[in-house]
Parts: C-alpha cells; sequence; structure tokens
C-alpha cells in the first residue's frame, strides 16, 4: 500500500516537473526542475529494487550533469525567448510527428517478445548476488578486473593526451615575482632631475634602468626581449 | 586467478605512471632520464616476459603462449629502437618533452595486451589504448601543421575502424554468445551452420584490423600520417604497431574463425593483392621519403596478409619471421631519415641523398642494406622473410598469390633500387650534418641484423615455428 502511494507520488512529480523543465519560463528554474525529475526518477528506481540505478542517478545525473547545465545556463548567455520563438507555429507537426513515433514504439512493444529459452543462451551469467551494487561490484572488480584496469589506462593516457597537446607554458605572459617586487628600491626606478628653468629635459640624461639581479631565468628573458632571444635560437641552429 | 601471468605488463604500467610522475614533479630537463627509464622499463619488461610461464589468466581474458612471448620481445624491441631514434630527433625539433617516452611506453602495453587478447574485449581495449597514445603522438609536433592535420586525420579515421571493429564483434558476439575466443571457435566448429550473422560479424572485425595493419582499402590514412607525424613517431608507428596489429590479426582469424576459414580467406586474399599492388605502383611516383616508405610498409603488409591468408601452421610462422625482418630493416630505414638532416633542419625529398655514397660512406652503405633487403635480395634478411610467406602461399595451394608476390616485388624493387642509385649515382648534394650517436648506433645495429640473418636464423625460425604450433596444436 505504502510502495502504491509512493510510486504514485514519485510518478506524479517526476511527470509534473518534467512539464516544468520545457514550459519553464526561466531557464534556471527549468534546470532546477529537471534535479527535482532525476530525483523522483531515482525514487522510481529504488522502488524497483535497482538501487544501484538510483544511485549513479543522484550521483552523475544530479550531482554533475545538472550541476553543468546550471554553469552553462548561467555562464553563457543564451537568449531563451529567441529559441521559443515559433514554437507555436511548429507545434502541430511536432504533435503529429510524436504521435507517430509513439504509434510505432506501441506497435513494436506489441510484438516483442523474449525467447524463451534466455537464461540458458547467455554465456556471461549475472552473479547470484542479493544486491545489483554487489553483482556489478563482483563482475567489474573480480571478474573483469584486468579490463577495468586498461579502461583506467585508457582514461590516463586520453588526460596525458590532452595536456600535452593542449597546455603551453605561457612565456609571454608577466608572472608576479613577488622576491623582485619586494627588492625593488626606488633608487631603481626613480631619479630626480632638477630642471633647469626653460630648458626641460634632455632624453639622454635618463638613466637606463639596471639590470635586475634576479631576472636571471630564461622565461623572464623571454618577455622583454622575445625577438633577440628567437634570433639568437636561429642562430645556434645554423652552427 | 593467475594474474602473475600479466606480471610484465603489471610492471610496465607501473613503471610508466612512476616515469609520468618523476616527469611532472621534477623541474629542470628532463627528458632524455625519462627516455633512458623507460628503455630501462622495457628492458626490465622483456626480460620479464622471457621468464614469464605459459598459461590463461583472468578467465581467459589474457593469454601467456609462445605467441605471445614472441611478439611482446619484438615489440619492445621495436619501442625501445624507437625511443632511442627520438632522442636526437625531439630535441632538435623542439619537442623534446617527457610525455613523449611516457606515450611510447604506454602504447606498448596496449600492443602487449593486443598480442595476449584471449577475449574480444581484451582485444579492443588493447587497441584503443595502444591508438589512442599513437594519435597523440602523431600530433606531438603540435606547432607544425602538417603533424597536427596527420594526428587529427589518423584520429577521426581510427575511430571509425574502432567503430566498424566493435560492430563486427558486437555481431559475432550476438550470433556465436560468446566474447571469448575459444567460445566463439566452439561457436563456430561447424561453419555450416554458422549464421550469415557472425560472417557478416568476421567481415567487419577484418574490415577494422585491416585499417590497424593499413592493408589495401582501408589504407588512405597512412601516405599522410608517415609524412606528417614526427619522423621518430613515422618509425615506431611503422614497426611496433604493425606487429602487433598483426599477430592479433593472425590470431583472431586462425584462432576463434578458423574454422570459418573457407569463409574469410578469399577476402583477405583480395585485400592482400590489393596492398601488394598498391605498394608497388603507387610508390614509384613518390619524392619524399617518408611517402615512400609509408607505400612501401603497405606493400609489405600486402606479403604479410599472404601468411594470413594460408590459414595454416606454415603461414603463421610465415607471418612471424617476416615481422621480424621488417621490424629491424624499417627501423634501420628509419634511422637513416632521421639522420638526414642539414644546417639543422631535417629534409625529407629522395633528392637529398644524392652523394651519400661519396659524403657519408657508412650511412650510405647501411641505406644500401636496407633497401636491397625490403626488395628481397639474398642473403640479406628481406629475403628470407619473402621466402617463408612464398614457400607457405605454395605449399597452401594459393598459386595465385605467390605469383602475384614475386611479380610485385620485382617491381617495388624498382624504387628501392632508384633510392640507391641517388644516393651513389647522382650530381651529389651537399653533405648531411654530422649524425647523432644514437642514430649510428641504431643503424648500425640493425644492419648487422638484417645482413647477418641468414648467419644464424635458427633461433627466429625456431621460435616461429614453436608459436604457430599453439594454434595448429
Amino acid at each position: 500500500m505504502i510502495t502504491m502511494i509512493a510510486f504514485y507520488l514519485f510518478a506524479a512529480i517526476l511527470i509534473a516537473s518534467a512539464a516544468m523543465v520545457v514550459s519553464a519560463r526561466n531557464p534556471v528554474h527549468s534546470v532546477l526542475f529537471l534535479i527535482l525529475a532525476f530525483f523522483n526518477a531515482a525514487g522510481l528506481f529504488l522502488l524497483n529494487g535497482a538501487e544501484f540505478l538510483a544511485m549513479i542517478l543522484v550521483i552523475v545525473y544530479v550531482g554533475a550533469v545538472a550541476v553543468l547545465f546550471l554553469f552553462v545556463v548561467m555562464m553563457l548567455d543564451v537568449n531563451f525567448v529567441e529559441l521559443r520563438e515559433g514554437i507555436q507555429r511548429y507545434a502541430p507537426i511536432g504533435a503529429v510527428v510524436g504521435l507517430i513515433l509513439f504509434a510505432e514504439l506501441l506497435m513494436v512493444v506489441g510484438v516483442w517478445h523474449f525467447s524463451p529459452a534466455i537464461s540458458t543462451l547467455r554465456v556471461a551469467l549475472t552473479p547470484m548476488a542479493e544486491q545489483n551494487t554487489a553483482a556489478l561490484g563482483d563482475l567489474l572488480y573480480t571478474h573483469y578486473i584486468l579490463l577495468f584496469q586498461i579502461a583506467g589506462l585508457v582514461l590516463l593516457v586520453a588526460m596525458i593526451g590532452a595536456i600535452v597537446l593542449t597546455l603551453r607554458e605561457r612565456t609571454l605572459s608577466r608572472h608576479q615575482v613577488i622576491a623582485r617586487q619586494i627588492a625593488r628600491s626606488p633608487d631603481d626606478t626613480l631619479e630626480l632631475v632638477s630642471v633647469a628653468l626653460n630648458a626641460g629635459i634632455p632624453a639622454a640624461s635618463f638613466r637606463r634602468p639596471l639590470a635586475d639581479p634576479l631576472a636571471e631565468q630564461p622565461q623572464e628573458h623571454d618577455d622583454r626581449h622575445p625577438h633577440i632571444v628567437s634570433g639568437a635560437a636561429h642562430h645556434e641552429e645554423r652552427h | 586467478m593467475n594474474w602473475s601471468l600479466s606480471l610484465p605488463e603489471i610492471v610496465l604500467a607501473v613503471c610508466g605512471m612512476g616515469i609520468l610522475l618523476f616527469g611532472v614533479v621534477k623541474r629542470d630537463d628532463k627528458t632524455d632520464i625519462c627516455s633512458m627509464l623507460t628503455i630501462a622499463a622495457l628492458v626490465l619488461c622483456a626480460v620479464l616476459v622471457v621468464g614469464n610461464s605459459t598459461g590463461v589468466a583472468f578467465e581467459g581474458q589474457f593469454v601467456g603462449d609462445p605467441i605471445s612471448v614472441f611478439a611482446k620481445l619484438l615489440i619492445l624491441t621495436a619501442s625501445a629502437f624507437a625511443i632511442l631514434l627520438s632522442l636526437d630527433f625531439n630535441r632538435r625539433a623542439h619537442i623534446a618533452r617527457f610525455e613523449f617516452p611516457v606515450l611510447v611506453l604506454f602504447a606498448t602495453l596496449g600492443m602487449m595486451m593486443m598480442v595476449s587478447a584471449g577475449n574480444m574485449m581484451s582485444l579492443y581495449l588493447g587497441l584503443e589504448l595502444q591508438s589512442l597514445s599513437i594519435y597523440v603522438l602523431a600530433a606531438f609536433a603540435r606547432d607544425d601543421l602538417r603533424s597536427a592535420e596527420a594526428g587529427l586525420k589518423y584520429f577521426v579515421l581510427g575511430a571509425l575502424a574502432s567503430g566498424l571493429l566493435l560492430y563486427g564483434i558486437s555481431l559475432v558476439y550476438g550470433f556465436s554468445g560468446s566474447m571469448d575466443f575459444q567460445g566463439i571457435a566452439r561457436a563456430l566448429a561447424d561453419p555450416s551452420t554458422a549464421s550469415p550473422g557472425v560472417i557478416v560479424g568476421i567481415v567487419f572485425v577484418i574490415a577494422g584490423l585491416a585499417f590497424k595493419v593499413a592493408a589495401v582499402p582501408f589504407h588512405m590514412w597512412t601516405p599522410d600520417v608517415y609524412e606528417g607525424a614526427p619522423t621518430p613517431v613515422t618509425a615506431f608507428l611503422g614497426t611496433a604497431p604493425k606487429v602487433a596489429a598483426v599477430v592479433l590479426f593472425a590470431r583472431v582469424m586462425m584462432g576463434p574463425f578458423g574454422h570459418a576459414l573457407g569463409q574469410w580467406q578469399m577476402l583477405i586474399e583480395i585485400v592482400s593483392i590489393a596492398s601488394m599492388l598498391l605498394g608497388a605502383l603507387a610508390a614509384i611516383g613518390q619524392s619524399n621519403i617518408k611517402r615512400l616508405m609509408a607505400y612501401s610498409s603497405i606493400g609489405h603488409m600486402g606479403y604479410v596478409l599472404i601468411g594470413i591468408a594460408c590459414g595454416n601452421a606454415a603461414g603463421f610462422r610465415g607471418v612471424l619471421v617476416y615481422l621480424v625482418v621488417y621490424v629491424f630493416m624499417n627501423l634501420g630505414a628509419f634511422a637513416v631519415i632521421l639522420a638526414m638532416r642539414r644546417r639543422g633542419l631535417a629534409v625529407e625529398t629522395i633528392s637529398d641523398l644524392a652523394g651519400l655514397g661519396r659524403n657519408d660512406p657508412a650511412l650510405a652503405l647501411a641505406m644500401t642494406i636496407f633497401m636491397f633487403s625490403m626488395a628481397g635480395i639474398p642473403p640479406l634478411s628481406g629475403f628470407f622473410g619473402k621466402l617463408y610467406i612464398f614457400l607457405a602461399a605454395v605449399q597452401s595451394g594459393l598459386w595465385a598469390l605467390a605469383v602475384i608476390g614475386v611479380l610485385t616485388s620485382v617491381v617495388g624493387a624498382f624504387y628501392y633500387l632508384r633510392i640507391i642509385k641517388v644516393m651513389y649515382f647522382d650530381e651529389p648534394a651537399p653533405a648531411f650534418d654530422r649524425r647523432a650517436p644514437s642514430i649510428s648506433v641504431a643503424a648500425a645495429m640493425t644492419g648487422l641484423f638484417t645482413t647477418f640473418f641468414f648467419v644464424l636464423p635458427g633461433p627466429v625460425l625456431n621460435a616461429a615455428a614453436a608459436a604457430a604450433k599453439v594454434l595448429f596444436g
């Protein structure tokens, strides 16, 4: 009885929030309703005894995907009003397509049947575990541990590849070097010149900035004279 | 669970992650250290491979047998040579980063998984680990437009091929009810009752694997990727992955699909003939030596496929012997190509080799040896590779393949000999820069192997024959 009530409660909220996802005016509200829909779907899975799917739905979809959506919606300036233009115009044809799809699905489900010998045809048998989380864990971490590890290495290589191909050391950007800032004294940069009346300042009287004692690292060298450094590299190559 | 069978792979993976960590943590120039550590890890792994026992582990997903030992030793050798060749080139091309040896190491690990696969899933994961690493390596010179293009092209086409392969695997699984090689072999024990679904699946698996070995209707990526990728990557790409893919190809065709020989033999024959013809004819007009090597490798894969088409122990032995020979002469030829450097810049056209016979007689001699060997002229090793393949074809009654193979080697000899002619008889071009010691060492070692293979071919032949016995007991 309680299961029944819970089912109808979850199902009703699921459908209502799904409807709100597509009809809410504010896209942030849509995403929040989507999260609500995910939670209720997870509840339905739980009622069916698929606790692993329920957990995954909450962890992956609510925890990651929906939050990602939320970020995208809030970060990108998508004009949802423009997207909605013409919704009235296209509604009838959309409804027709939807109806046809629904009829076809009904027909497929109507004639679909599982082979009576299905339990013997399978080669990889479902482990006899009480919970499907334990069953999946048994498969992944005991029977297919080798494949699981290799899949992990594939992901590691993908990560290395993404870093190798895209990460650049920004030699042209200026980092803050606190030691240099502290080591600076007014004498390095300021020069007090007493200017004679009506004479102006002759350009040659400016003192060049002193060589920075801390600027020995080549990349900082790069910053100031990129053309000279690249010229030197060419020079080296020629010999 | 007999996990100790996969000890070499586990050690290699741990070493790879250790080197990666070392490279990330250490601040100053560390590429050379990481490369040396990687070579040491590969050698350690080779020792473990030799010392390991044989058997089946992980519920049939992992197989350790003479085939896998043979192939793994060859793959590890080729990878170590490729890293050795990369040292000098990468430094000069300003792409010397410690991720290079690490990616080569993970690609090697993927290849070792491929040759040890006993299950369609481990086959696919090994293949993907290897391919993914090589996609990145092909685009390693990321500021070079051609390298980026090579990486992207290889990635897109490789993903398509993986899709075909997966589709084939899923069909085979669906109609035979097993992912396991032995299970599939049992399901196909009587091929006359096999459903057409399995046959379609086999065709797709052949298409996916033919892409990996660059056999003819699936060879389109090869010239562009060979030309665009940094030369050490091309040297790697042309050797170790070919070994892994061919051994995997042979194992899959002769193992699980072995009973259905009548159904797929014709297909492999067509692919083989087309590869040999294209390899011989399309290479003639090339002026870029890396493109020439690409077409040459397509032709060589055509010869290797003759051995697979035989579908018997002699063919399998021929394939393994050919692979050994092919790896060494290809590595040597790429060592010479890597030495082609004028005023610090790498040059790649065949005419740049002019006058090498006068400017650098030792290098010219090495290139002559490799070219004569590729053309299949006795007593160099290339002749023996072809000999065992053609012998197997004749024994299996595949006369057409043997005849076409001989004819295309004669045509192919034209462009190999042209390189020798350019080196010795053409108007000399300016001399190359001093070659790096690592390149000289690699060229000398592979040259000696290629030249003196005929003196002591016994160990290789016996090991290949022992490996072939596994599938045809």
